[in-house]
């Protein structure tokens, strides 16, 4: 059931750009029109192509959002899960916990 | 006279049956009008239904949103060692399902159960967020009844009714939403502590007002203390049943509370995720039922300051009832959301 929503309905996490407008809805409880358009803007893409996964693997690589692994797309040397986070909390201009958390213990 | 071609589709149970484009419209328009009656709402306008009638009447094995018109999908039940360990489970939902909000939840879904574990979830926190990039918020259900007699130390309540013991059965419930506001501020405390992006109240309400109030006091815990943390609040039907009749949040009676009541509810007290839900009628076909269910939930539209994400797990909202909820279903359920109501996730 999970397959059949993300397919029907769902913007496609980090093989898109559904984990940063999804941030933008938790942290600061933004309604979707108003969370993509936040997005858009701070990546300089347009709205549609948040879910374009095309379009989204170059930003997310160019930005280091981290992206989707698989056989055919290993990114070695490119931010990713936590590396990544820093780089989301930065652009989207919010205090990730896990981030945060991470410094506090790394003691940086 | 030409016979109707009979179009496969699904009761509420996930039974497939063959019914009409008439039959169909039927059963929207019988839907929506028991749905406006009861809940004092308005039916779906001319063009809702006949959209609706679309998107089930069509024969497509699976159907979707328009290009550009997806939505979040806030997941929960992840971590759940199906397919390995619980950040093996949650890498697969980031990498492999895509979903946009991840959960890690323990298969003993309360919050009751939690606190006995904390430490150990806790570390699975800490840990999968190192690996993962998806935000990933902690999940569990208030289940108010844990804290009653046998299981828990208040007395169970709904042998006190049954015997007419009403203040006896307050007295109880009183007690028991003590004990889970505790445990639930508790358990938040701690997983945000380990790192997580927010918390879900899954099924609040599943007990009644007591069982939503007690949520209630730890969602304005939660956001007083961690202004940024996801607060996602889902409800566990349609209803706000009224257990104990006479809890009040800010001077609203929860009793008896429709989804655009309890989002008012919610927003005010500072939950950033509202997930309404309407149970699956398993007698009805799932045609009826997503009529039924856009009925209730579109007030909530109106209203809204903050996210909605109806419910679309197994048996609400116009997914059957079903281990295993056919693809066919589930995809219109999640089609005719996003296009009528316009929702901001699911």
């Amino acid at each position: 059931m999970d397959v059949t929503h993300a397919l029907a309905a769902g913007m496609g996490g980090i093989r898109t750009a559904g984990d940063l407008v999804a941030r933008m809805q938790m942290s600061r409880g933004m309604r979707l029109k108003e969370a993509k358009q936040y997005v858009a803007d701070k990546l300089g893409c347009t709205v549609r192509d948040l879910s374009d996964s095309y379009a989204m693997e170059q930003i997310r690589g160019e930005k280091g959002l981290g992206r989707i692994l698989d056989h055919s797309n290993l990114h070695p040397g490119e931010p990713n899960a936590m590396m990544a986070k820093f780089r989301i909390a930065e652009l989207l201009g919010l205090h990730i916990n896990s981030v945060e958390r991470f410094k506090d213990l790394a003691g940086l | 006279m030409p016979v109707e071609a009979r179009i496969p589709t699904r009761m509420g149970d996930g039974f497939m049956v063959e019914m009409t484009r008439s039959e169909l419209r039927a059963d929207i328009e019988e839907a929506t009008t028991q749905a406006a009656a009861k809940a004092k709402v308005p039916p779906l306008s001319a063009d809702e239904q006949a959209h609706l009638l679309d998107i089930y009447a069509s024969p497509a094995a699976f159907t979707a949103v328009d290009i550009g018109d997806q939505v979040v999908l806030s997941c929960d039940g992840g971590g759940s060692k199906m397919t390995g360990t619980d950040l093996q489970d949650l890498l697969e939902s980031e990498q492999r399902l895509g979903q946009d909000i991840l959960e890690l939840w323990h298969i003993e879904y309360s919050y009751k159960a939690i606190k006995t574990i904390l430490p150990f979830q806790q570390q699975v926190m800490q840990n999968a967020q190192l690996m993962l990039t998806a935000p990933v918020q902690y999940g569990a259900q208030p289940n108010l009844a844990f804290y009653s007699k046998p299981d828990g130390p208040a007395g169970n309540w709904f042998e006190l009714l049954p015997k007419g013991d009403i203040a006896g059965a307050r007295a109880a419930i009183e007690e028991a939403l003590e004990y889970a506001t505790q445990d639930m501020v508790y358990v938040a405390d701690g997983m945000i502590a380990a790192g997580a992006d927010g918390v879900d109240f899954d099924t609040t309400g599943g007990a009644g007002d007591a069982d939503f109030f007690s949520t209630l006091r730890a969602v304005k815990h939660v956001r007083e203390k961690y202004p940024e943390a996801g607060i996602e609040l889902g409800m566990a039907g349609e209803f706000v049943i009224g257990v104990h009749g006479e809890l009040e949040w800010e001077g609203r009676r929860l009793a008896g509370l429709w989804p655009r009541q309890q989002l008012e509810v919610c927003q005010d007290a500072g939950v950033t995720l509202f997930g309404p839900a309407v149970n699956i009628r398993t007698g009805k076909s799932c045609c009826w039922n997503t009529a039924y269910s856009l009925t209730v939930i579109k007030p909530c539209m109106e209203v809204a300051r903050i996210p909605v994400h109806p419910n679309v797990g197994e048996g609400v909202c116009g997914v059957p009832v079903n281990g295993y909820p056919p693809e066919d279903a589930a995809s219109r359920a999640a089609k005719a959301l996003v296009d009528i109501l316009r929702c901001d996730g699911l």
